[in-house]
């Protein structure tokens, strides 16, 4: 499988990540596109990875797809910053009865 | 005589002290207190002149060195006083006709209030300090320390009523004449610097081989502009008229004793590089003997009878000129002493009328006060015959001498001369006559007031009255008697090199004789002219017609000044303040707050708050980051 497949794939998610975050204004829609570029960043790691993996073993049969653990780590700290993420979300339900964020625009002041 | 040295530098201090003591004690001291003081230093200081004086006729001329006052590598000016004959003669003018204006002025003032009596003696000290530093410096620049302080002090004096509008002005339009004049002087002062790297006195005069002529020329063209400034000759003379808003004393100590000699005895002091400047020696007879005749015409149609006297100041101020611009050194030096005998016993004598009318000046409103006044008038007629050239009166010799040297020289300044010396006699005898003959014609109240003036007035008078009539005898003339030129004997040291380089004219003694007889003669005629026309004078309305009105208008020439000077600056100053000012400099400054203020008011819409346009930035600007980093 060629490896641009994998980028057609990343790019789409992450555009659609991006546009999700201009265009919605509900907090929650707005994390979750978040971690959808996240995750295509994730995804273009792993598919490079990959490709890199197989180019070396063409020279060194017992060579190791490490860097694949990189992703572990991105998800840790995703899942953290899902956490907290989600804290501020339920605060701020809390204070306005709302996940629009138009409505964070008294922080200007 | 060598102690009496070691004191010569009391007779600025003196004065100083008193100006300290009496500026600084205004509030606490006493009427009688600050007059005693005040005349009290300038006594002390004419007693030592006096010694001094006594020192340097014996051939003792010293050059006394204080300290460094400017000491750098390229320029080192001295603090020297200059002892010499010349100096010690004005010494004993100052000090002397300073005193006894002192005295005057403790009666003369009295009714002012204790405050300004102790500021009023105060000012005078520091006039008469000035006044002395000008004349003992050793060099330029001390000499221009007390040329500054002389315009200063004129400038507190002559606005010393300064409640008045009118008088303010005067005082301002004596110092900025005076600063027009300072520049030259200044000019002159650093073009010396430059050339010979010194402004002391013998310095300059040793070495005045080393300048070129156009330097010369140069220098002392601009040393007789400061002249012109401080001794008020053609084009700076007017600020001399206006003077009359200070108190009299004042009047008589500017126009006597100080102030005005100012500018003669500098050039008498640098005849040596005036000598060697025909061109400029020149310019400086025109202009004396146009001042002369100009002042002279202005004073025939005077009715103040201050203004008649501060008139005939500029014009005698301009027969001195005409002595110095001829090579008469001498007869201008002799001619500024007795000017300052009769003039200081004139004004004197105007004040005393002047007090006994209540503050009239006018003397239309005069007239027959000899009967009231008769000490006064006494005086007051012996200072007209001398100021009018009468022998033997003491402005005859002075002013003879100083005719004599001008027909050796060119006989159309003599002529000229003569005819000034004419109107003199005529427009200084219808003063007198208009003011002591005839019937009185003031208001009924001033004529109940009439009353001869306290002893502190009349005795200054007396004084100045017998110098002016025996003060002219230390100058007799060569064909009266042989060495009786006592002056020009004691004097020669200082004009020696002058009289190396000047041609000598010798007059015949039968051309001399007619000289005298022809000025004496014209003048004898005037002074009846005037006595028959206005010891009857009658008080009439005249409108004036012709060139008397344009002389009454006094030629016109502040208006000429106001036209030609003070309205085209004006007008600049009002369109720098109107267009340059208001549209230019404030538009410049204004539009930069204006910019930074619009500027900061667009972008401030930028900080929106809400996150879909931060993140739309952000968005943005990764894009553009993106861009570059691929296809640039």
């Amino acid at each position: 499988m060629p490896v641009y497949y994998y980028i057609f794939l990343a790019v789409a998610l992450f555009s659609i990540g991006v546009i999700g975050v201009l265009i919605r204004r509900n907090a929650i829609i707005i994390f979750m596109c978040v971690e959808l570029m996240l995750n295509a960043a994730n995804l273009l790691l792993v598919a490079f990875s990959k490709m890199h993996h197989q180019v070396l073993m063409k020279t060194n049969p017992t060579a190791a797809s490490d860097a694949q653990v990189f992703v572990f780590f991105i998800m840790v700290v995703a899942a953290a910053e899902v956490s907290v993420g989600l804290a501020i979300i339920v605060m701020m339900y809390r204070n306005t009865h709302s996940v629009d964020v138009n409505f964070l625009n008294r922080l200007k002041n | 005589m060598n102690n009496i040295l070691q004191i010569v530098w009391l007779i600025p201090i003196l004065p100083l002290i008193g100006f300290i003591i009496n500026g600084l004690g205004r509030n606490n001291l006493s009427k009688t207190l600050s007059g005693l003081i005040g005349s009290g230093v300038i006594l002390a200081s004419f007693i030592i002149s006096v010694y001094v004086f006594l020192s340097v006729k014996e051939g003792n001329t010293h050059l006394i060195h204080y300290f460094e006052f400017i000491n750098t590598v390229s320029l080192n000016v001295h603090f020297d006083f200059q002892i010499d004959q010349l100096s010690s003669l004005f010494l004993l003018i100052i000090t002397g006709v300073g005193f006894l204006i002192h005295v005057y002025s403790t009666s003369y003032m009295h009714e002012e209030p204790t405050k300004d009596f102790a500021k009023y003696f105060a000012y005078l000290n520091l006039f008469v300090f000035s006044m002395l530093l000008l004349v003992m410096g050793g060099n330029y620049i001390i000499m221009f320390i007390g040329w500054e302080g002389v315009g200063l002090c004129s400038y507190l004096l002559i606005g010393f009523w300064f409640k008045n509008n009118e008088y303010t002005n005067a005082a301002k339009k004596a110092f900025i004449m005076n600063r027009i004049g300072d520049l030259g002087f200044l000019l002159a002062v650093f073009w010396l610097l430059s050339k010979l790297g010194s402004a002391d006195f013998h310095q300059v005069f040793d070495n005045v081989a080393k300048l070129t002529s156009f330097d010369i020329g140069g220098i002392t063209l601009l040393l007789f502009v400061g002249a012109t400034g401080k001794s008020a000759q053609i084009p700076l003379y007017t600020w001399l008229p206006d003077a009359m808003a200070g108190p009299t004393p004042v009047s008589a100590l500017i126009h006597a004793a100080t102030m005005v000699t100012a500018g003669i005895y500098m050039i008498a002091r640098s005849n040596i590089l005036f000598t060697m400047a025909p061109l400029t020696q020149a310019i400086i007879s025109i202009i004396g003997i146009s001042t002369a005749l100009l002042a002279a015409t202005i004073a025939l149609k005077q009715n103040d009878i201050k203004k008649v006297l501060a008139y005939s100041t500029v014009s005698q101020l301009g027969y001195m000129f005409v002595g110095l611009g001829v090579g008469a050194y001498t007869g201008a030096v002799f001619h500024v002493m007795t000017h300052a005998f009769f003039k200081a016993l004139l004004f004197l004598g105007a004040g005393s009328v002047i007090h006994a009318m209540g503050g009239e000046q006018d003397m239309r409103n005069m007239g027959g006060l000899k009967k009231y006044m008769s000490i006064t008038h006494i005086t007051f007629l012996l200072g007209c015959l001398a100021i009018a050239g009468m022998p033997p009166f003491s402005g005859f010799f002075s002013k003879d001498e100083i005719l004599a040297a001008a027909f050796a020289h060119q006989p159309i300044l003599w002529i000229a001369g003569v005819v000034g010396a004419l109107l003199t006699a005529f427009y200084m005898f219808r003063l007198y006559a208009m003011t002591f003959h005839g019937q009185f014609r003031g208001t009924h109240d001033q004529q109940h007031h009439l009353h001869e003036s306290p002893a502190a007035i009349t005795i200054p008078l007396v004084i100045l009255a017998i110098l002016a009539v025996v003060g002219g005898w230390i100058g007799i003339p060569e064909v009266f008697m042989h060495g009786g030129h006592r002056l020009e004997a004691f004097l020669e040291p200082i004009f020696e090199k002058s009289n190396h380089i000047a041609v000598k004219h010798e007059l015949s003694h039968a051309t001399e004789y007619t000289l005298m007889a022809v000025s004496v003669g014209g003048a004898l005629i005037a002074l009846l002219f005037a006595w028959n026309k206005f010891s009857k004078y009658q008080k009439a309305e005249i409108n004036e017609t012709g060139i008397g009105k344009v002389i009454a208008n006094k030629w016109y020439v502040d208006e000429l000044y106001d036209k030609v000077i003070v309205q085209p600056l004006q007008s600049l100053a009002t369109f720098f303040n109107q267009v340059i000012e208001k549209n230019i400099i404030d538009g410049l400054v204004n539009g930069v707050g204006k910019a930074v203020h619009y500027g900061s008011r667009q972008i401030r819409l930028l900080q929106s708050g809400l996150v879909g346009t931060y993140i739309l930035l952000m968005v943005i600007g990764m894009l553009i980051l993106f861009i570059i980093q691929l296809f640039l």
